[in-house]
């Protein structure tokens, strides 16, 4: 057994793990975080992406101890103060879910394109989702919620940066 | 109790037809779910499989010392161990009384006739431990030869079941002649030999894997005096009757529940080894047990879909009119005869015909048995399968006469003054409208400038393609009239139940006996009551998926939830409004045939007196002040059991690109128009379309379960079965045509299956269109580049050296000029 020490949403954990335990399975089994969720063994299909210190990774694809002393956000740590993440709200306005399995992961992993780049074409949405798996909805409603959701992080990113005025944030806007 | 004086004056805006956000989505977007593998439970044990390598093998010895010494170990079964209490997997659908039907034991006692059937299941403190120590169980196996291709397995000479001494399931036939629905086939075969036209084709149906997301999960609890049962199903009331029918335990001892489930398309319309075992284990040892799959497992375990060859025999005058249709069907059924299993070929027995007025038709069919996974409902089942055939075949008769393909299906489909009209298979279809929904989508395709761009690039021999595919499909679903599957031998009904509870407080409980799983079932079912009882949609929840809290139901599949499952819920809540509406008369001093309800209120007619439909849920609660005699109640349940089918349709057009040097293939635009009667919620349907949409077009280019000739599943993970990404796939045109359903109050029609039903042929179509100047009329699903390029090479009139040119951008004076390649190219 190896001692570990992780935050995860915003909560700091010591636990004692089995050098085998996966991260997705430390989630899920010890910490009860079971928003995350497993949907196959040879890391393809994304189910579980979480972020490692803001990034995002495939939780079945890292064992526990190599997050230790790292930061881990899981869907269930995404919403702030009862608002929910302009993803999490895209999704349910474009209807980009149906059965909701493989939604905790395909949200964390569009978080993550978005973060990189801010206005993908759908073109980079489809290709920076590639690594997330959904059988239900066709991707369609997918790449309309991940559009959705950069209009609206941009327009809020540029409306609290307005006063700065920057020539960035205002191609921003206009793109 | 107030009664208000003024009614409404302006009523809310109908909630069926908008396009509500769905209730469901909120647990499911933040994380807050309720997966079975989420369910802990105290002192809970987990289990693991031990599971068969081989196809087919006895089962000789099985030493599980070493694994019960394994850490945390509390019991490792073989069958033996369980065979008593374990029960067993049944058929519910014997297409024949003669049908052979091998026992199917959850857990195998002597005989594996599949690679991954489980012979011995350890429980375990943690998973974990349960995986490791399953590791140590040492199972000797006699390897018994193994019958693996479909083909094969007719010969007889190999069996999967030496027992039953022949491979063949079962033969079942619908003739038209025989039936008195149509003419004599072989009539109508010999007149086009002699001066019509006879199209003769193989086509093969791959076998697909349905890949839902949530591996499966079962957890048994059988502390209580009511076994309780979670699992990841679409269809938890089958799964009990199955349970009481085949283990001895009574069916009012077991209670079934579905919570969240993560997709099911037909893969989770199974009662499963796994469940079984699991429910044998958990009572063995007097505790609550829980077994979650790994994906490998699922991959060989699960059941799969399709697996058929179909041999076509399309008969039709000169002048492309059809006349006949006889189609040879052999079905590959896997190792067993699953639930549905041999009938799910059958169901395309009505639908190879399809939307085409065909003089003579014969439908012959038989099953199979091979040593690989067993095979039953995958999305759409045996419809996508006939759709392919039949939407192939009309391509190749337009090639024969010469005409545009949609040209030829004009001339043969039946038309929208026609309906109703009984088909050559003896199937009524009540409305449809395939010249609207065709027109619609060849505006919306660009239908004669694609066309334009495909002759274009054919006179230049440019070395990308265009091709066109068309499908113009129907399909029956809304399972099911339980007469007409009572004559089909199926051994269950096709009602469904609904019951409405209306609370004291204005709230109501819808409880519905379909078990969604992704469908949103939940928004739907509370538009359709908000409107009925004219409460508000937020006030209404539905509850299911819980045989304690939804006794009766026939579960999900089929396209069947909206237009049987919805429609006992109308009903449900019609019988709430007759029983309120004495209610309300009693309260408001009038007669009942004076009371009119309109939009949640009772009111006296030719007056303003008035009251709720949440008033009078409360003054019936309160029971103070009812009519003399009446039961205090106006809860109320219905059951619906449907007349016919539905029969949705639509015209799906898609083009593809297809390099002819390298075999590749691009998706350019896809349309679909379909009818699907009147539409609850455009939102949901829209998701339906687009999900079955890309499932179909995943077995077109995509999708293929493959074995090894040990009988090994190779694409037994998800590297290897290529489920499509969003980096494979298109944005859509979707839109519809309305032609209501006669069968049910709503006008509603399935959605569930009509993409994946539609698309495949519509792809496949395209890609051959794009190279049949090649010569080519056929490639084998699924199309991948190696198989279109093999195709075209083997083509009749591949153009000879220096025909034409390598590639555009070689050529002089264009734009990315590589000198470098064309030197080393000119050198080869």
């Amino acid at each position: 057994m190896t001692r570990i020490n992780m935050t995860v949403d915003g909560v700091s954990y010591s636990d004692e793990v089995e050098p085998r335990t996966l991260l997705v399975q430390y989630l899920r089994e010890s910490l009860g975080k079971t928003g995350t969720v497993i949907g196959c063994d040879t890391s393809n299909c994304g189910a579980c992406t979480v972020h490692l210190d803001g990034t995002s990774v495939k939780s079945c694809n890292v064992l526990a101890v190599q997050a230790d002393g790292h930061e881990v956000t899981t869907i269930e740590g995404l919403a702030q103060n009862g608002e929910l993440h302009p993803v999490q709200q895209a999704f349910h306005e474009c209807h980009a879910l149906q059965c909701g399995y493989c939604t905790p992961g395909m949200i964390m992993q569009a978080c993550d394109v978005l973060k990189n780049n801010p206005d993908p074409s759908e073109q980079e949405i489809r290709e920076g989702l590639e690594g997330n798996l959904c059988r239900c909805t066709g991707y369609h409603n997918i790449v309309k919620a991940v559009q959705q959701a950069a209009g609206t992080m941009s327009s809020a990113s540029s409306a609290s940066s307005a006063s700065a005025a920057s020539p960035a944030s205002s191609q921003a806007v206009s793109s | 109790m107030t009664i208000t004086e003024d009614r409404p004056a302006d009523a809310p805006t109908p909630e069926i037809g908008k396009s509500r956000t769905r209730k469901e989505d909120q647990r499911l977007i933040t994380g807050r779910t309720r997966w079975t593998d989420n369910i802990q439970l105290p002192g809970m044990l987990h289990l693991a499989m031990v599971r068969s390598p081989f196809a087919h093998a006895t089962i000789s010895a099985i030493d599980t010392s070493e694994a019960k010494g394994s850490s945390g170990v509390v019991a490792v079964f073989t069958g033996e161990d369980l065979k008593d209490i374990q029960g067993v997997n049944i058929t519910a659908w014997p297409v024949s009384a003669e049908q052979k039907s091998p026992d199917h034991l959850p857990v195998a006692v002597s005989h594996v006739a599949h690679a991954g059937e489980i012979v011995a299941v350890v429980a375990a403190r943690t998973a974990a431990e349960a995986r490791d120590a399953a590791e140590l169980v040492d199972v000797d196996y006699d390897e018994l030869p193994a019958v693996l291709d479909l083909k094969e397995a007719a010969k007889d000479e190999v069996l999967a079941h030496p027992s039953l001494g022949t491979n063949t399931s079962a033969t079942w036939q619908l003739d038209s002649a025989g039936q008195g629905s149509g003419g004599d086939i072989e009539e109508a075969i010999a007149t086009a030999r002699e001066g019509g036209i006879l199209i003769e084709r193989e086509y093969r149906q791959q076998r697909l894997i349905p890949a839902f997301m949530e591996p499966r999960s079962t957890v048994v609890d059988p502390t209580g005096e009511q076994v309780t049962m979670w699992s990841s199903t679409q269809v938890p009331h089958v799964l009990r009757f199955c349970i009481a029918a085949t283990t001895g335990l009574p069916e009012s001892k077991i209670r079934v529940i579905a919570p969240d489930v993560g997709g099911g398309f037909g893969g989770k319309l199974q009662t499963t080894p796994e469940e079984f075992a699991t429910l044998a284990v958990a009572r063995k040892l007097s505790k609550a047990v829980k077994y979650t799959e790994t994906r490998s497992e699922t991959m060989v375990s699960g059941h799969h879909g399709r697996d058929q060859w179909q041999k076509l025999t399309l008969a039709a005058e000169k002048d492309g009119r059809v006349t006949g249709l006889k189609v040879e069907l052999m079905a590959d059924l896997g190792a067993y005869a699953a639930l549905v299993g041999g009938g799910v070929p059958v169901l395309g027995a009505w639908m190879f015909n399809s939307i085409y007025k065909f003089a003579s038709y014969q439908f012959n069919l038989t099953n199979y048995y091979t040593n690989k996974t067993w095979v039953d409902a995958y999305r759409g089942a045996g419809r996508p399968e006939a759709t392919y055939a039949i939407e192939r075949l009309m391509d190749e008769l337009a090639a024969e006469v010469g005409v545009d393909p949609l040209e030829i299906r004009e001339k043969n489909w039946i038309t929208h003054d026609e309906f109703p009209f009984t088909t050559v298979a003896g199937m009524t279809y009540d409305s449809g409208n395939y010249e609207a929904a065709t027109a619609k989508a060849k505006e919306l395709f660009g239908y004669d400038e694609l066309r334009a761009e495909q002759k274009q690039r054919r006179e230049s021999n440019d070395p990308v393609q265009l091709g066109i595919g068309i499908s113009t499909f129907t399909e029956m679903c809304g399972l099911a009239p339980s007469r007409i599957l009572g004559a089909l031998n199926y051994g269950a009904g096709g009602w469904e139940s609904a019951s409405i509870r209306m609370l004291a407080t204005g709230t109501v409980e819808v409880i519905t006996g379909v078990s969604p799983h992704g469908q949103g079932h939940e928004t739907a079912w509370s538009q359709i009551v908000a409107d009925k009882l004219g409460v508000p949609f937020e006030n209404v929840e539905v509850l299911h998926g819980d045989t304690q809290i939804a006794p009766k139901g026939m579960d999900t599949y089929g396209s069947r939830s909206l237009v049987v499952g919805a429609e006992a819920v109308v009903r449900a809540a019609d019988k709430v409004i007759e029983k309120a509406k004495v209610v309300a008369a009693h309260l408001l001093e009038a007669s009942v045939d004076d009371i009119e309800f309109s939009a949640g209120t009772f009111g006296v007619k030719g007056t303003d007196k008035g009251i709720s439909m949440p008033e009078v849920a409360l003054a019936t609660w309160t029971g103070h002040n009812l009519p003399d005699g009446m039961e205090p109640s106006i809860d109320a349940d219905a059951t619906f059991d449907p007349d016919n089918f539905s029969f949705p349709h639509g015209t799906h057009l898609c083009a593809m690109e297809v390099d002819t040097e390298t075999g590749a293939s691009t998706m350019r635009k896809y349309v679909c128009v379909d009818d699907i009667g009147n539409i609850i919620n455009p939102l949901i349907v829209e998701g339906q379309v687009h999900g079955g949409l890309v499932q179909g077009i995943a077995q077109a280019l995509w999708e293929g379960a493959e074995y090894d000739d040990q009988g090994t599943l190779v694409t037994g993970s998800f590297v290897d079965y290529t489920l499509p990404t969003s980096a494979d796939t298109i944005s859509f045109i979707t839109d519809h045509t309305y032609s209501p359903s006669t069968y049910n109050s709503l006008g509603t029609k399935g959605v569930g299956e009509a993409g994946c039903i539609a698309s495949t042929p519509a792809v496949v179509n395209a890609i051959v269109d794009a190279v049949r100047s090649f010569g080519v009329n056929d490639i084998l699903m699924p199309c991948t580049p190696e198989r279109v390029w093999k195709a075209i090479q083997k083509g009749r009139s591949v153009p000879g050296e220096g025909e034409r040119d390598a590639q555009p951008h070689f050529d002089e004076g264009v734009p990315n000029q590589d000198p470098g390649a064309a030197a080393e190219g000119s050198q080869a």
